[in-house]
C-alpha cells in the first residue's frame, strides 16, 4: 500500500467516561521528523503511547508493515486484541524515551543499555557490551558506564535512557516529553543528543512543550486538541502561520516564543 | 522476696533443651520453605487478572489471615484427619498449620513487593520489547525481592514464635521439652526464664544476618 | 470423602462457644487499652536522652518482641508467681500477659510515628512561639496518631488472635471452649471450624478497616 512503517486508522482511546483520542488517521514515513504538540490534557501522550501499546488502544487498526496488529474480539467488533508477541515485536521496533527516564535502578548504566540486547534480541554478553559502549559513547556517557543511575543527573539520565533505546536499533523513535521533568539547566544537553539524532535522518516522534526546539527539528508539526489532529503541515505552517484560530490561541500562550 | 534462684537443675538437663531447640530451628526452617512457596502460588494467583483464580486466592489468605494460629494447629491434627480419613502426626500437622498460615502472609508481602515497583519500571521494560515472564524476571522481581526483604524476615521471626504452639501437639519443640524438665525438676522460673532467653538469642543472632544481608541487597540505592 | 457433618451439634454448642467469646472480648479489650497507654509511655522513654530511661525501655521491648506469646503466658503463669509470691488467677495472668506484650509492639509504633514527624514541622510550631508540650499535643501527636492508626487496627487484630493462647492456661475463652467440646463428643471438624469461622467474624471487620484505611493513606501521599 505505501512505504509507511507504521500507520494508524480511526484511533480512538477511552479512558472509563474519558475520550481521550477520537479517531486519528496518521502514517509514519521514513525519514520523518514529527513534533506533536498541544495543551495539557489534550491526548498527545496517550496518542504517542498508543503507537508502541504502552496504551492498548480502545478501537482502530495499527498496522506495522502493511500488516494489521491483532484481531477483532468478535466478527463484527472494531475492539481489538493484542496477543503478548505481537506487542513485543512492535516494541522491538518502537523505541521509547519516558518523561521520567524509567531507568532500571538496581542495574548500572552498561547493564542498562545492555538488558534488551540480552533478554529480547539474545546477543551475547560481550557484543551487547560493545554496542552498549558505543551508544554511551554518542550521548557522551562513557565516563559513567560503571555507576548507578541513582548517582546522574536527571540530563544524564535521560541520555542513558536514549542510548537504552537506541542500542535497540529501533526504526522509530517516540519521545514522550523528554525534557518536561528535567531542571531548566539541564534541558539542553537532551535536545543536542535528540538534535544529532536528527542529523542522521532518523525517523522520530516527539512530544513536546519546547516549541522553539519543535521548530527547528521537525519535518512536520502537529497540533493535537480535543482527542484528533486539529492542524498538521510544516513547522513554518502550524508554528508561525495557523490557519486555525485554536492553534493561534494555543502558542498565543507562549508569549516569549520565538524563533 | 526470699526465694533462691538455683539453674543448676535445668543446666543439668541442658540437653534435652537444646535438642527442643533443635526441633524448633528444624520447623521453623521447614516451614519457611513450605511458606514461601505457597505464598508465591498465592499472589501470583491473587495478582492474576482471572477473577476465578484471584478470588479464592484472595478468600484463602484473608482466612488465614484472620484467624488465629492455634485453631490452625487443632484444625489439623484434630478435624483433617477426620476429613481425610489418615492420621498426621504432630509435626506433619504443625508443619501443614505453620506454612499454610504463614503462606498467606508471605503472599501479602510478595505481592506488596511486586506492587510497589513503579509503573514507569514495568513501562520502561515493556517499550523495550520484553515479554511478562522477562519483564518479570529480570527487572520487577529483583527490586521487589529488596522491598520484601524486611516485611519476609519479620514474617519469618513471627513463625518462628509461632513454632511454640506446636508443643500444644506434643511436637518437641523447645517449649515442650521446658515442660518435660519442669516436670522433673519443679523449676519452673529457671525452665521457662531459660527457654525465653535462648528464643531471644535465636532471634537476636537471625536479626543480625538478616540485617548484614539486607545491606548487601541494597547496595544501589 | 463421605462424612457426615452434624449441623445440629454445630448449633447446640453455640451457646458455650458464644459464652467463651465473650471471655475472649473481655480479655481482648482491656489488653488493648492497657497496653497502648503502656506503650506510649514506653516510646516516650524509649526516645528519652537519658540511659537510664532508654537502656531499661529497649530490653523490656526487645524481650517481649523476640519471644513467643504463649512462653510469655506460660512463664506468667507458672513463674511470675514464685517471684512475687502471689498466685495469679489464669485471666489476670493472661490478661497482664496480652497487655505486657501489646506494650512493646505498640511502643514501637509510636515511636516510629513520633520519628517520622519531620523536623520543619516542630520548627515551624516553635517559629510560631509555641511550648514543647504544646507543639507536641496540638500539632505533632494529632498528624502521628493519623498515620499510625492502620498499625494500631493491625495491632489489634494481632491480640485478638494472641488471646486464643489463654487456653493454653485454662482461661474460659473461645479456643478453650472450643477444645473442651471438641473432645467431648469426638466432633473435632464441626466445632474447630465453628470455632475458626467465629474468630474471623470478630476479626475480618478491623482487618478489611485497616486495610481500607491505609490504601486511603497510600492514596493521598
Amino acid at each position: 500500500m505505501s512505504e509507511s512503517i507504521l500507520r494508524v486508522s480511526n484511533l480512538q482511546k477511552k479512558f472509563g467516561s474519558l475520550h481521550v483520542l477520537r479517531g486519528i488517521d496518521f502514517a509514519v514515513e521514513p525519514g520523518e521528523r514529527v513534533a506533536i504538540i498541544g495543551g495539557s490534557g489534550s491526548g498527545k501522550s496517550t496518542f504517542l503511547r498508543c503507537l508502541n501499546f504502552m496504551e492498548i488502544p480502545t478501537s482502530g487498526t495499527v498496522e506495522l508493515d502493511g500488516k494489521t496488529l491483532g484481531r477483532p474480539i468478535s466478527d463484527t467488533s472494531d475492539v481489538r486484541q493484542y496477543p503478548e508477541a505481537e506487542l513485543c515485536q512492535v516494541r522491538e521496533r518502537v523505541g521509547m524515551v519516558f518523561q521520567q527516564f524509567n531507568l532500571f535502578p538496581h542495574m548500572t548504566v552498561v547493564e542498562n543499555v545492555m538488558e534488551g540486547l540480552v533478554t529480547v534480541k539474545r546477543m551475547k554478553k560481550p557484543q551487547a557490551r560493545e554496542r552498549a559502549l558505543t551508544e554511551l559513547r554518542k550521548v557522551g556517557l562513557e565516563e559513567k558506564v560503571e555507576v548507578y543511575p541513582s548517582r546522574l543527573s536527571g540530563g544524564q539520565q535521560q541520555r542513558v535512557a536514549i542510548a537504552r533505546a537506541l542500542a535497540m536499533e529501533p526504526e522509530i523513535m517516540l519521545f514522550d516529553e523528554p525534557t518536561s521533568s528535567l531542571d531548566p539547566e539541564l534541558v539542553g544537553e537532551v535536545l543536542r543528543v535528540i538534535r544529532q539524532l536528527a542529523d542522521e535522518g532518523r525517523t522520530m516522534l516527539l512530544v513536546t512543550h519546547e516549541l522553539g526546539f519543535a521548530y527547528h527539528f521537525a519535518t512536520k508539526v502537529i497540533f493535537l486538541a480535543d482527542g484528533v489532529f486539529h492542524e498538521v503541515g510544516t513547522p513554518d505552517q502550524v508554528l508561525k502561520n495557523p490557519v486555525q484560530e485554536k492553534t493561534r490561541t494555543f502558542l498565543n500562550r507562549f508569549s516569549e516564543f520565538s524563533f | 522476696m526470699t526465694y533462691q534462684w538455683d539453674f543448676a537443675p535445668v543446666l543439668a538437663r541442658f540437653d534435652l533443651l537444646l535438642y527442643g531447640l533443635l526441633n524448633t530451628v528444624k520447623i521453623a526452617l521447614i516451614s519457611i520453605v513450605l511458606g514461601v512457596a505457597i505464598g508465591l502460588l498465592l499472589a501470583f494467583l491473587r495478582l492474576s487478572p482471572k477473577r476465578i483464580l484471584s478470588i479464592p486466592a484472595t478468600a484463602f489468605i484473608e482466612f488465614y489471615r484472620n484467624t488465629p494460629p492455634i485453631v490452625h494447629f487443632f484444625w489439623f491434627f484434630y478435624a483433617l484427619p477426620v476429613l481425610m480419613n489418615v492420621s498426621l502426626d504432630p509435626f506433619v500437622a504443625a508443619v501443614l498449620a505453620l506454612s499454610t498460615q504463614s503462606g498467606a502472609f508471605y503472599a501479602e508481602v510478595f505481592r506488596g513487593g511486586i506492587v510497589s515497583v513503579e509503573q514507569g519500571q514495568w513501562e520502561g521494560a515493556k517499550a523495550l520489547g520484553m515479554g511478562r515472564a522477562q519483564l518479570m524476571r529480570r527487572i520487577i522481581l529483583p527490586q521487589a525481592f529488596t522491598r520484601m526483604f524486611p516485611p519476609f524476615v519479620e514474617r519469618s521471626f513471627e513463625l518462628t514464635k509461632t513454632t511454640a504452639l506446636a508443643s500444644t501437639l506434643a511436637y518437641a519443640d523447645l517449649l515442650y521439652q521446658a515442660m518435660m524438665v519442669n516436670s522433673e525438676t519443679f523449676r519452673p522460673l529457671e525452665v521457662y526464664t531459660t527457654i525465653a532467653l535462648m528464643y531471644v538469642v535465636l532471634l537476636v543472632a537471625a536479626s543480625s544476618l538478616a540485617r548484614v544481608a539486607e545491606a548487601r541487597m541494597t547496595a544501589y540505592r | 470423602m463421605n462424612y457426615q457433618i452434624d449441623f445440629t451439634l454445630i448449633l447446640n454448642s453455640l451457646p458455650v462457644l458464644l459464652r467463651g467469646l465473650l471471655v475472649t472480648i473481655q480479655l481482648w479489650i482491656p489488653s488493648i487499652v492497657i497496653g497502648f497507654s503502656l506503650g506510649f509511655l514506653l516510646a516516650l522513654a524509649r526516645l528519652a536522652r537519658s540511659p537510664f530511661l532508654r537502656i531499661p525501655s529497649l530490653g523490656y521491648i526487645e524481650l517481649f518482641r523476640d519471644t513467643p506469646v504463649l512462653i510469655q503466658l506460660i512463664w506468667l503463669f507458672y513463674a511470675f508467681p514464685i517471684v512475687i509470691g502471689v498466685q495469679l488467677s489464669p485471666f489476670t495472668a493472661a490478661l497482664l500477659g496480652l497487655a505486657l506484650n501489646t506494650s512493646a509492639y505498640s511502643a514501637e509504633i509510636f515511636r516510629g510515628g513520633i520519628q517520622s514527624i519531620v523536623s520543619g514541622q516542630w520548627e515551624g510550631a516553635r517559629a510560631l512561639g509555641m511550648r514543647h508540650t504544646i507543639v507536641l499535643r496540638r500539632i505533632i501527636l494529632p498528624q502521628v496518631f493519623k498515620r499510625m492508626l492502620p498499625a494500631f487496627t493491625n495491632r489489634a487484630i494481632e491480640v485478638a488472635k494472641m488471646s486464643s493462647l489463654a487456653s493454653v492456661i485454662s482461661v474460659h475463652e473461645l479456643m478453650y471452649q472450643g477444645r473442651l467440646l471438641s473432645s467431648a463428643y469426638y466432633r473435632p471438624l464441626e466445632i474447630l471450624t465453628t470455632v475458626a469461622v467465629i474468630y474471623f467474624i470478630l476479626i475480618y471487620p478491623g482487618s478489611y478497616l485497616s486495610m481500607r484505611l491505609g490504601r486511603r493513606m497510600a492514596a493521598r501521599s
